[in-house]
């Protein structure tokens, strides 16, 4: 008995397809289980599985067409023992059909599919992904049935927590997404989409200023990296010094951005961000900070900081800090460094290297203070040591440049003293 | 030790928290025992809830007498008030309702003490009880499980004694000796303007005195703006942004010194009557000896209400906002049910308790009101329907109303739902069973609503929110 391939209905409010591509020739043999072609609707492309063995005898909609509607026939198979007159019957039917279907009425297609059951014949629509069949099945709450709609969650693979077993909201597991994000309606290929389970948080445009910002860095610029490691023995005795005669707490990266600065002017033809045509050097120093805020990063600037004591570095550190994780800053607070220090010592990293802010040229990027063993006169002594890494723009900046300024700024952070000229 | 002072749970407090833990520890196979110090039925049924709706039931009917003559009736004389023999019917109320707490608990075989429990100590899987009973004797009991639902009590100000004579909390406020000439209410929550439109009706100058901008803040800000315009039609005075900095209270009455923005005015009135909120009754049950950790007056609970100390679980107003008896009821069913081991308890989704207050016109609520659900960056749709539109209300005389839905307009979900006007705290319910079946737009608007009700508004306002509205 010839089977009839009908467009399948996708989802409830689905009333026409694309047949996007037949993955089996006229005349293909077909196992039960293959798939034979893919549909797309606006929402999704699923895949259209045979129930039947047989041979595909005639395909009646042609690949690319659009606005099939649903229930219409798309093929039909020809089975074991089918004679050529069922055959031709079949086939002139449904060559009726298709006329029809693609013409706008689309009620009298409906009657013809009865004459079809007067010739004994079957109309079949498998889909091969049974998600929405079998939603239709389970307990589910509207709102829940809505939602995972949108989100392309299988609730076939959903425990309800609901009376008897009903689905509810909470379920779904998408608090994590705020609610009011509309998620992008992804396109799936059956199966695969059942077995992967994600959730698409739309790009905040702070993520979008960093992806775009850093990648174009990388991309633009030609990084490389020096490392030196710092003896912060001597650093830390000044340090407790003066906090323990201050109000203030004074942190070792304050002293970083105090030397960072003191650094640039010493050497100054560090102090620069390359353009095409020229590289401009800078005179001031202004000093840029990576704090880690709710879902990314912001850079407030220190500013003048060659002018500045600690104590008014310190203070300002921690008040720009504040209100960046309050997100607070107004764009002068946090456009136009020279330089940028980024600290993950509190993290417990112990190195690393960082990627340029453009325009600037060079970065910081400082570890954890730790005690480590270092040899001095021929003896293993125990010092607070941190490792340094310096990138810099090789455009602008290169290896003996970047080796000078890290030296002094070395003989700064290890002989905190030398700050004070 | 006999079987009699070792308990599977002990709940201290007989309110609509307790009582209904109690029961339903009981119907699950516990052995119970309930203390109470006071009445049962605690504050709800005895100084809240209840008996303040036997009040405003009197101003209903006042309200309805004044339409008479629109309806073609005419009555003789004037319309007076016997004050005492409304607190009379109030307390009557209270009292029928309260020994009908006491015969289900009966029924249901909770054993109950009249005293006061506090903890002793928590020891290997046990909590050791001291109950001072009613004849002032101490009893040593133990138990698996306890529930704190001790309830709460008149929050007050600092700068103001209470002489329960002219200065009152809502409790004076229930049982006044006359009908004041003139109140000045602080606090413009459920509690002060249920006062503020009893007084009003029955023939008090009321002034209500309230901190922030608008009355009823926890209210949408559409409906507290619009119950503040009929509120000032029906004659009551309203001062925001105000608060009393001292006051005077001589034998010729109170003088208010109430500071708005800059500005300091007096107002002088009979009584006053401060509704701020309410405060947790933490002190003297023991919470010293266990690790039960309070947090601004009330103990602080994890979503099944179990406090820090294991075995030990805090309900209603001592535990967490909104200070509602339902909520405690239905928190203490989840503190049971998770103590009997039951599967598949449920933690309480606060969006979906509705709150209510029964002033005229009424006024209720659930889930989140426009400006909240826009601040959580919710993208809302947003449905109005005025009573003016609705056929029932013509006919009753009720004009005066508005539905306001608000969905999700991604997902369909309803956030929230804000009524004003005739009998909504009747209607809000409806709105409930939504949004715990999670019903979206759609179902609501698939329903088919009985004509001619005032329930039409709740089906229309649906439609609105998607441009559909029939009747407006």
């Amino acid at each position: 008995m010839p089977v009839l391939i009908n467009m399948p209905s996708l989802s409830p409010t689905m009333k026409e397809g694309k047949l996007s591509k037949w993955l089996k020739n006229k005349g293909d043999k077909i196992m039960s289980g293959d798939v034979i072609a893919e549909i797309e609707t606006d929402k999704a492309t699923m895949e259209i599985e045979s129930s039947d063995d047989g041979v595909l005898f005639e395909i009646i909609i042609q690949e690319g067409e659009e606005n099939v509607p649903v229930n219409s026939p798309i093929a039909i198979i020809k089975e074991e023992g089918d004679t050529d007159e069922q055959l031709n019957t079949f086939s002139k039917t449904s060559g009726i059909n298709k006329s029809i279907a693609i013409s706008s009425d689309r009620d009298v297609k409906l009657d013809k599919s009865d004459e079809n059951q007067d010739n004994d014949i079957q109309t079949k629509e498998v889909i091969k992904s049974k998600k929405i069949d079998n939603n239709s099945r389970i307990i589910v709450s509207p709102l829940a049935r809505r939602l995972a709609e949108q989100h392309n969650i299988n609730l076939s693979k959903i425990i309800g927590s609901g009376p008897k077993g009903r689905i509810v909201k909470d379920d779904l597991k998408l608090e994590e997404l705020s609610e009011g994000n509309i998620i992008k309606e992804r396109s799936l290929s059956g199966i695969s989409n059942n077995d992967v389970k994600f959730n698409d948080v739309p790009n905040t445009n702070m993520r979008k200023t960093i992806a775009q910002r850093l990648t174009s860095s990388l991309h633009e610029a030609p990084h490389f990296f020096l490392s030196v490691d710092c003896d912060i023995s001597k650093l830390n005795e000044v340090r407790k010094i003066i906090n323990d005669n201050n109000n203030i707490k004074i942190s070792v990266n304050d002293f970083v951005i105090k030397a960072s600065a003191k650094t640039l002017k010493i050497v100054p033809k560090a102090n620069c961000s390359w353009n095409d045509e020229f590289i401009r050097y800078y005179q001031s120093y202004n000093i840029a900070v990576a704090v880690a805020i709710d879902d990314g990063l912001i850079t407030p600037i220190i500013k003048n900081v060659e002018i500045k004591g600690l104590e008014d570095v310190s203070s300002e550190v921690k008040e720009l800090a504040l209100r960046a994780k309050e997100n607070k800053l107004s764009p002068e607070e946090y456009q136009g460094g020279n330089f940028t220090v980024s600290n993950l010592g509190m993290f417990g990293v112990k190195n690393f290297t960082a990627v340029i802010n453009p325009p600037q040229s060079m970065i910081l990027a400082v570890g954890m203070a730790e005690k480590r063993p270092v040899i001095v006169n021929e003896e293993v002594k125990i010092s607070e040591v941190m490792t340094v890494t310096l990138s810099c723009d090789h455009r602008a900046v290169d290896g003996a440049l970047g080796s000078k300024w890290l030296k002094v700024f070395k003989s700064l952070i290890e002989n905190p003293s030398l700050m004070l000229l | 030790m006999s079987k009699s002072d070792n308990y599977d749970l002990i709940v201290f407090g007989g309110g609509p928290g307790g009582y209904v833990s109690a029961i339903r520890g009981s119907q699950l196979g516990l052995n119970v025992l309930l203390v109470e110090a006071n009445e049962l039925g605690g504050v709800c049924l005895n100084w809240g809830c209840i008996p303040t709706k036997a009040l405003l039931k009197v101003s209903e009917f006042k309200n309805n007498i004044s339409k008479f003559k629109d309806f073609g009736i005419n009555i003789e004389g004037k319309i007076s008030f016997d004050i005492s023999a409304i607190i009379k019917r109030s307390r009557a109320v209270s009292k029928i309702l309260s020994s009908g707490v006491s015969h289900l608990l009966k029924k249901n075989k909770v054993q109950v003490i009249k005293g006061f429990g506090s903890i002793n100590k928590v020891y290997d899987k046990n909590i050791e009880i001291n109950i001072l009973n009613s004849k002032n004797k101490n009893i040593t009991v133990n138990t698996k499980n306890l529930i704190l639902a001790t309830g709460s009590k008149p929050k007050l100000l600092p700068n103001i004694d209470l002489d329960y004579e002219n200065i009152w909390t809502s409790k004076e406020a229930m049982t006044p000796k006359s009908i004041p000439k003139s109140i000045a209410i602080i606090g413009s929550g459920a509690i002060g303007i249920e006062f503020a439109s009893f007084y009003n009706d029955i023939g008090s100058k009321v002034t209500v005195i309230e901190l922030e901008n608008r009355i009823l803040p926890n209210e949408d800000e559409e409906i507290s703006e619009m119950a503040k315009s009929i509120f000032i039609k029906r004659g009551i005075k309203f001062l925001n942004n105000a608060s009393v900095v001292s006051i005077n209270n001589s034998e010729n009455g109170i003088t208010s010194n109430i500071k708005i923005g800059n500005q300091e005015v007096k107002l002088k009135s009979e009584k006053i009557l401060i509704a701020i909120g309410i405060t947790g009754n933490i002190e003297n049950i023991g919470l010293d000896n266990s690790n039960a950790e309070v947090e601004n007056g009330h103990i602080m609970t994890d979503e099944y209400m179990e406090t820090k100390e294991k075995n030990i679980y805090a309900i209603g107003d001592v535990a967490s906002s909104p200070w509602l008896a339902h909520k405690a009821s239905h928190e203490g069913i989840i503190a049971v049910e998770k103590i009997a081991g039951l599967d598949n308890v449920h933690k309480l989704n606060v969006d979906n308790i509705p709150g209510c207050t029964y002033s005229h016109p009424q006024i209720a609520s659930i889930g989140l009101t426009e400006k909240q659900a826009i601040d959580k960056g919710i993208k809302v749709k947003v449905g109005k329907f005025p009573f003016l539109g609705n056929g029932k209300a013509v006919v009753m005389g009720e004009e005066e109303g508005l539905v306001k839905t608000i969905f999700n307009d991604v997902t369909g979900e309803l956030i929230g739902a804000h009524l004003i006007g005739s009998e909504v705290t009747e209607l809000i319910n409806l709105y409930s069973v939504a949004k715990t079946l999670e019903t979206t737009e759609i179902d609501i608007m698939n329903t088919v609503f009985a004509h001619p009700t005032l329930s039409e508004t709740l089906h229309e306002s649906v439609l609105s929110a998607y441009n559909r509205a029939i009747h407006f």
